[in-house]
């Protein structure tokens, strides 16, 4: 496939998506009536009466999906290049309505997403409550795991049906995993077996552990040192690296950087890759180039796995690509991806059940019937155990997509995808 | 002795061969040219159907695609996908001779049994193109669903049937009107859509569901799900694109993609009878003018596999470009 990163030189195509009737404006509007307490007249008129009915009806079902995130301190990418977004996640989501709005309105069904993005200053938990009070109970929680778990054990949320497309980390999918909340991102677990998997392949089994002092990079690091024991590499050393961030705009700042990467990976044992683990991008991208020794960088910066890049368009990708640059003016980052797949997949449930009641979708979800189209060439599922989205995970530097795992060789009895993350008899989680 | 029987078995040979032979020679001055896209290289790559030789790569433009013959057997043409074109190749001289803007990002395209009519898919856009082929103007543009794919056209011209990857429906267009008059819900990704002979059903199949679906050209029910099942291959590697029926219309061939295989499925009864191991991802095939061989192409292993219609056999793999997409013959 051709990979054509250029979008400037698309055609003239906005035609028909510009004639659609998007929602763009309402769900502005949406935002606003949400954010000014108003979600009750918003869920409360449409969905009692459109959830009795029998299809066709003359009224559209109507599907609302609460959006809610707040507000949180993301760090600057350290790169110059990469431009600070602020609304990853959210944009993938409307993607997803549109997409879906299509098959809808052919099956008499209309999709809405409410966007709730609150502050840090505000009272996260009364705002949550209200809102399921007001009869939120499809809710796609782009949330840090603290709000995550707030709003999962709300006596309110009992019931809802909780999509997570911010976290990674795994213990969400182990010891605090809840009934209610299905998470679409991979694991730090899955995407350490996906990258372990990929080197192994390559025969590069000896690994130097550079990890960040942050709890997500120890996280991270558990997850790498785990992928290491199953498939058989050797981490020869771990070093961590004690400095914070810092600014990413400096007018001098190279040198020390050329200084710092070799004193952190000097007198190593040797080593086949540097595997860095740098949930929070402090230095991570400093790595390639600035070892000791001449080593690939890998992990968390340099070769990395991920659910979605620009630099895949493989099973049809060019075309969500296209569709999302087209409508957002910016590239998909991976949270979009996952906002965009949150929407699907409840899309995917409501399309043949036609219900909107949280329990018939969450049985539908975890059904053997479900599968969503995530354009990685298969159809995707959750696990039941732990409500882990199973899918192919892409391996990619910053500019090119290097290979998608599992690898070839990697064998499970029943999902290939399962040789990623923490299967059913590892599995620490007690849904309840 | 064992001389006497190679002897033997040489004479035996050349008695069989002869008649093969002679009518191959026969042939040889029409011998059939199989076309095949190339995706990855912006080619067009031809080979001999007797021969098996690459005999030409035609360069086309970028992303080439869906392919076809015209009804009269003297244009093919292609899809380009990132030039937002459509290349006519003359089928003789094997040379581009026009080409024609088709919308943005063509994928797949048909022509209407008189040989007047395009319709194209437009991937990128949710439209089917409708296009006077011998003009070059499009006259119609009709919403669909998201990412347009498959586009059967019926045996009398008078109704297409244009999938949509992403939307997961059948969309059937009525080519008086060009309303659409009916949209079934199928399995995920959607891909292809095609008519039996007879022009009583439609058969569509979902690549990402696995499955193909049969539906009733009248009553526009579905009235079977075909499913697939292989020892040893996963279910997620099973994704059924391209559809040939045999010429007597019995048998179907569905291509599975990453299965790696043809499956051999019977018309009346809907069982598959056998599956054909040919190259890597096929994605769609050709049958040969007279119905006894088909040409799949594989993508992953850059090559074309020969499968004997009548005895299920994968006889050969000629190399073509790379990640060859599909095919057409010319007698």
């Amino acid at each position: 496939m051709r990979a054509e990163p250029n979008t400037d030189k698309q055609r003239p195509v906005v035609r028909f998506f510009r004639s659609l009737p998007i929602r763009r404006r309402e769900l502005a509007s949406g935002l606003l009536a949400l954010l000014l307490g108003g979600f009750v007249p918003l869920i409360g008129s449409a969905l009692p009466s459109a959830a009795q009915q029998p299809m066709p009806a003359a009224q559209p079902l109507q599907v609302n999906i609460l959006y809610l995130s707040r507000q949180y301190d993301e760090p600057a990418p350290l790169s110059l290049t990469e431009k600070v977004v602020t609304d990853k996640g959210v944009q993938g989501a409307r993607i997803g309505i549109e997409d879906t709005n299509r098959t809808g309105r052919f099956l008499s069904q209309n999709y809405r997403l409410s966007e709730a993005i609150l502050g840090l200053d505000e009272d996260f938990k009364a705002k949550a409550k209200a809102a399921l009070a007001s009869g939120a109970n499809l809710i796609i929680a782009d949330l840090e795991k603290p709000d995550l778990l707030a709003l999962a054990d709300m006596p309110e949320a009992k019931s809802a049906v909780i999509l997570d497309i911010r976290t990674s980390d795994d213990s969400l999918r182990q010891e605090d995993c809840r009934s209610n909340v299905f998470h679409i991102l991979p694991s730090w677990a899955m995407r350490a077996d996906a990258l372990g998997q990929y080197l192994v392949w390559k025969k590069w089994n000896r690994w130097l552990l550079i990890t960040g002092k942050n709890p997500p990079d120890l996280g991270y690091a558990a997850a790498v040192k785990r992928a290491a024991a199953r498939f058989g590499a050797k981490i020869v050393d771990e070093r961590s690296y004690a400095y914070a961030a810092g600014s990413r705009r400096t007018d001098t700042g190279h040198q020390q950087v050329q200084q710092q990467m070799p004193l952190l990976t000097q007198s190593a044992p040797p080593y086949d890759v540097a595997f860095v683990s740098d949930e929070s991008e402090t230095f991570g991208d400093y790595l390639p180039y600035r070892t000791w020794d001449p080593r690939p960088v890998v992990g968390t910066q340099g070769l990395f796995a991920v659910a979605w890049h620009r630099a895949f368009e493989e099973y049809g990708g060019t075309q969500l690509q296209h569709r999302f640059e087209r409508e957002v003016g910016r590239i998909m980052t991976e949270r979009d991806y996952a906002g965009w797949m949150a929407v699907r997949s409840i899309g995917e449930a409501v399309t043949h059940i036609n219900s909107v009641k949280p329990a018939d979708v969450r049985a539908y979800l975890l059904s053997d019937k479900f599968g969503v189209d995530g354009y990685k060439g298969e159809s995707m599922n959750f696990r039941t155990w732990d409500l882990q989205l199973r899918q192919p995970v892409l391996i990619v530097d910053p500019t090119e997509l290097v290979s998608i795992s599992p690898q070839e060789g990697f064998l499970h009895p029943k999902y290939l995808t399962d040789t990623l993350g923490f299967d059913q008899p590892e599995s620490k989680c007690r849904l309840k | 002795m064992h001389a006497t029987r190679k002897f033997l078995s040489f004479v035996l040979a050349f008695l069989c061969l002869g008649p093969l032979l002679a009518t191959a020679s026969m042939g040889q001055a029409e011998a059939a040219m199989i076309f095949v896209t190339n995706e990855k290289d912006d080619t067009v790559s031809v080979v001999d159907s007797q021969s098996l030789k690459l005999v030409n790569t035609i360069q086309v433009g970028h992303r080439p695609r869906g392919i076809i013959i015209t009804p009269d057997k003297k244009d093919i043409i292609v899809c380009l996908g990132d030039d937002a074109q459509l290349a006519v190749i003359d089928a003789q001289s094997m040379k581009v001779k026009r080409l024609l803007d088709s919308g943005p990002d063509p994928e797949l395209l048909n022509i209407s049994p008189d040989g007047k009519t395009l319709y194209i898919a437009n991937e990128d856009d949710s439209l089917v193109t409708v296009m006077d082929y011998k003009t070059g103007q499009v006259t119609q543009e009709i919403p669909i669903g998201v990412e347009p794919e498959g586009m059967g056209v019926s045996p009398d011209g008078s109704i297409v049937v244009a999938t949509s990857e992403s939307t997961s429906m059948a969309h059937f267009i009525d080519t008086k009107t060009y309303k659409v008059i009916a949209n079934i819900l199928v399995d995920s990704r959607p891909r292809y859509a095609d008519f039996t002979h007879d022009g009583a059903y439609v058969w569509v199949t979902s690549e990402v569901g696995g499955t193909v679906s049969v539906i009733d050209a009248k009553t526009h029910k579905i009235v079977k799900v075909i499913d697939f099942e292989i020892p040893g291959v996963r279910p997620e590697l099973i994704g059924p694109v391209g559809i040939n029926f045999t010429t007597d219309g019995k048998r179907a061939f569905i291509c599975l993609g990453k299965a790696n295989r043809l499956a051999v499925v019977d018309t009346s009864t809907y069982k598959v009878i056998d599956y054909v191991l040919v190259g890597q991802r096929p994605w769609h095939a050709a049958l040969s003018p007279d119905g006894t061989k088909l040409y799949s192409a594989n993508g992953l292993t850059n090559d074309i596999t020969v499968v004997d219609v009548a005895s299920l056999r994968a006889e050969k793999s000629v190399p073509v470009g790379r990640l060859p997409w599909g095919l057409v013959v010319r007698p």
